[in-house]
C-alpha cells in the first residue's frame, strides 16, 4: 500500500534531493522535493506527507531542526527523518529530543534506508487501519464524513447540523442507497445525545408482530417463545436516538403504536401492564412518497405530521454527479486498503464512464462498483475495462432514445461506444456497426472522435 | 515496435552482455539492439572513489544513440547516488536511460573466487530490473520477481531473472 503515501525530501542540494526522490519513487512512493525549509513548510501546509527527509544543514532561513519543528506543529503525527553529512552526538540528541523519528548519516546503506521507510510506512498503515476499524466498530460518523460539493447536499448538512442538538423528529427522504442512515448517524453523533445509544431498525425487514416486539420489547410469556422479558429498541435507545428506516412500510396497527410513543413518550411492552417512559429522539427514513401514501389512506396523516417536523430530502446521485469525482478516490483509497490491493487511482476514461452512469442504486451502487473494479483490476489504476459491467448492466435495461439528440449525435455515440468496446480497434468496431473501415474513418474524422 | 538498446560503457565480457541482452529479449516486448560502446561513464567522484549514477544518466541522455527508444548502459564501475553508499543500477522511472553496474555483482567484490555463471545470472536480473523501471514498473512485493527491491547481494540471488505475471502484464499493457 505504497502509492497512497507521499514523502517529502528537503535538501538545498538539488542532486541529493532528486536522487533520493528518484530512488524512493522506484519503490512506488509519491515523492515531492523542496530546496529549503520554507518551501517544505509551504508544501506541508497543502499536502499531508507520511515521511519527511530533512537535511540538517540548510543555508539561509530555517535549518533542518527548525523545519522539523514547524512541520510537526502543522502535523503532529508527521514522521521526520533528519539527514546529515556531519554526525555529532549533540545534533543527534537535539534532533531526537525535538521529535525526529530517526537520524541518519549520509551516505547511508540502501538497506538501512529501505528498512527505515518500510518501518515508518508499516506503522502508518497500521495507524490508518486502526482508525478505520475503530470508526467502523463504533460507526460514529460526523458531518465531515459526508463527502459532497453539491449545493443541495451542503444545505442538507447545514440543516442537519442545526437540528442535531434539538429533540425534534426528523424525516429523511431519499432513494435507496443515498445515505439516509449516514445522515441520521451524523445528526445523532453531532448532537447532545452523541454519548447515548444510536439504534437503527429496518422496519421493512421484519413482519408486523416481530417488529412490534422488536420495537417495544415483551414481557415473559407474552407469546409462545417469549421465555424472558426483553427490552425493545425504544428502551435500548433511551436518552439517545432511534432510527426507523423504511417507515413507509409499517402496518396501520404499528402506525398507531408509534404515534402514541411520539405523543406520550411512553409505551407498554408486549404482554405488559407497566408503562415504560423513554426519552428518545426519532429519526425516520423512507424512500416512499409519504404525502401520497397519506392521500391514498395508506399512512396516518397525524403520524406523518408528527414525523415530518424537519424534512430532509437527499438527492439521488444522478442529480449530484459532481460528487462522483469526490466520492470515487475516497472509496478507492478505503476499499483498496481493505482489500489489500495497491490501486493508485482511476483513468480519465473510466471516470467518464462513472460520470455517465445513471446510478439507480445511488452511492451504495457506486461503492459496490468501485469494490468490484478493484477486485478485478490488474494494473495499479482502475481502467475502463474494469468497469465494463456498468455498460453491460446499462444495456440490459430497456433502452429509450434520449430527448434532444440529433441523428448525428446518435451516430457519434454509437461510434464511440463501438470503439470503446473494441478497445480502439477501428476494423472490429466498423464490423460491429456494419459499415466498412473507410466509412468508419471518415465518420471518426467528421465527428472528431478521439481514439 | 519498441527498440531497446543494451550497450557497454567500458570493456566488459561479451558473454556478460549477451546474457543481459537475452534476458531483455525474454522479458520485454520489442527488439533488443546492440549500439556501439558508449565510452566511460565519466562521472568519477574522487572523494567517494565511485561514479555518480545521476551524472551517468545525464551523460547517457547526451550520448543517446540513434535508432533506439530506451537504452540500458552497462558499466564495470561502482555507482552511487549522493544519499546512498552504492546502487546496483539507476534508471529514469518511465524514462529513456538506465545504467547497470556489475561491480558489486562479481563474487570477487566480496573476497570470493570468480564464478562466471553466477555473475551472468546476477547481471541478467539487474538488467531486467532497471529496464522494468524504464517501462514504469516500481518495486514488486513478490520477492522472486526481478522487480523486487534488492539492497544486498543475497536479495539479488534470491530473486529470479524474470518478471512476475503482474509486472509482465503491466509492461505489455503500457506498450499496448
Amino acid at each position: 500500500m505504497r502509492a497512497h503515501w507521499r514523502i517529502l525530501v528537503v535538501d538545498d542540494e538539488e542532486v541529493m534531493c532528486e536522487s533520493l526522490a528518484a530512488w524512493l519513487r522506484e519503490d512506488g512512493y509519491a515523492v515531492d522535493t523542496a530546496a529549503s525549509g520554507r518551501d517544505a513548510i509551504a508544501l506541508a501546509k497543502t499536502t499531508d506527507y507520511a515521511v519527511y527527509f530533512v537535511d540538517l544543514k540548510m543555508p539561509g532561513g530555517l535549518d533542518g531542526i527548525e523545519t522539523m519543528m514547524e512541520v510537526r506543529r502543522l502535523h503532529p503525527e508527521a514522521c521526520v527523518v533528519i539527514i546529515t553529512a556531519y554526525a555529532t552526538v549533540d545534533t543527534a540528541i537535539t534532533a531526537m529530543k525535538e521529535g525526529a523519528q530517526e537520524y541518519i548519516v549520509k551516505p547511508c546503506n540502501p538497506e538501512e534506508i529501505s528498512l527505515l521507510v518500510n518501518r515508518i510506512i508499516k506503522v502508518k498503515n497500521l495507524q490508518r487501519e486502526n482508525t478505520m476499524l475503530r470508526k467502523r466498530l463504533s460507526r460514529r460518523y460526523k458531518f465531515h464524513d459526508i463527502i459532497s460539493k453539491n449545493p443541495r447536499m451542503r444545505e442538507i448538512v447545514e440543516l442537519a447540523a442545526e437540528v442535531a442538538s434539538l429533540r425534534s423528529t426528523v424525516l429523511i427522504r431519499g432513494e435507496s442507497g443515498t445515505g439516509k442512515e449516514l445522515i441520521a448517524r451524523a445528526i445523532h453523533y453531532s448532537g447532545a445525545r452523541a454519548a447515548r445509544p444510536f439504534i437503527a431498525v429496518s422496519c421493512a425487514a421484519l413482519a408486523e408482530t416481530l417488529l412490534e416486539a422488536e420495537l417495544f420489547g415483551h414481557e415473559k410469556g407474552a407469546f409462545t417463545g417469549a421465555v424472558d422479558r426483553k427490552k425493545g429498541k425504544f428502551e435500548l435507545a433511551d436518552g439517545g436516538t432511534i432510527f426507523l428506516d423504511e417507515i413507509g412500510d409499517i402496518s396501520p396497527k404499528l402506525q398507531a403504536d408509534l404515534l402514541r410513543v411520539l405523543q406520550e413518550r411512553s409505551f407498554y411492552r408486549l404482554g405488559g401492564s407497566e408503562e415504560v417512559r423513554v426519552d428518545v429522539r426519532v429519526i425516520a427514513a423512507t424512500h416512499h412518497d409519504l404525502q401520497q401514501a397519506v392521500q391514498e389512506g395508506r399512512f396516518r396523516d397525524d403520524l406523518y405530521y408528527r414525523l415530518n417536523v424537519i424534512e430532509i430530502r437527499i438527492p439521488p446521485l444522478r442529480e449530484r454527479r459532481e460528487d462522483i469525482p469526490l466520492l470515487t478516490p475516497f472509496y478507492i483509497e478505503r476499499l483498496s486498503h481493505e482489500l489489500g490491493k495497491e490501486i493508485g487511482g482511476i483513468t480519465e476514461s473510466a471516470m467518464k464512464l462513472l460520470l455517465d452512469h445513471d446510478w439507480p442504486g445511488n452511492v451504495r451502487e457506486l461503492e459496490n462498483a468501485i469494490e468490484r473494479a478493484i477486485v478485478t483490476c490488474r494494473s495499479g489504476t482502475i481502467a475502463e475495462e474494469d468497469l465494463a459491467f456498468l455498460v453491460e448492466g446499462r444495456n440490459s435495461r430497456p433502452w429509450t432514445v434520449p430527448a434532444d439528440l440529433t441523428l448525428a449525435d446518435l451516430e457519434k455515440l454509437a461510434i464511440e461506444a463501438a470503439l470503446r468496446r473494441s478497445s480502439g480497434n477501428v476494423k472490429e468496431a466498423a464490423q460491429k456497426l456494419g459499415i466498412d473501415r473507410s466509412t468508419m474513418y471518415e465518420k471518426i474524422k467528421r465527428y472528431e472522435i478521439a481514439r | 515496435m519498441i527498440v531497446l538498446g543494451l550497450a557497454a560503457m567500458d570493456n566488459l565480457e561479451e558473454d556478460l552482455l549477451a546474457a543481459m541482452r537475452e534476458a531483455l529479449e525474454d522479458n520485454f516486448p520489442g527488439r533488443v539492439a546492440s549500439p556501439p560502446p558508449i565510452g566511460s561513464p565519466d562521472a568519477y567522484d574522487p572523494s567517494r572513489r565511485q561514479h555518480n549514477a545521476p551524472l551517468v544518466l545525464k551523460r547517457l541522455l547526451t550520448l543517446f544513440p540513434p535508432g533506439v527508444d530506451k537504452i540500458v548502459a552497462v558499466t564495470a564501475c561502482d555507482l552511487f547516488i549522493p544519499m546512498l553508499s552504492f546502487v546496483y543500477g539507476q534508471a529514469q522511472l518511465d524514462g529513456r536511460v538506465a545504467a547497470v553496474s556489475v561491480a558489486r555483482l562479481r563474487p570477487e567484490f566480496y573476497g570470493l573466487a570468480p564464478h562466471p555463471p553466477l555473475l551472468l545470472t546476477r547481471a541478467r536480473k539487474e538488467a531486467v530490473h532497471e529496464t522494468g523501471h524504464l517501462f514504469g514498473l516500481v518495486h514488486c512485493m513478490t520477492n522472486t520477481c526481478a522487480m523486487s527491491l534488492s539492497t544486498n547481494i543475497h536479495q539479488i540471488d534470491l530473486k529470479r531473472d524474470v518478471l512476475c505475471p503482474a509486472c509482465r502484464a503491466r509492461v505489455w499493457e503500457r506498450v499496448r
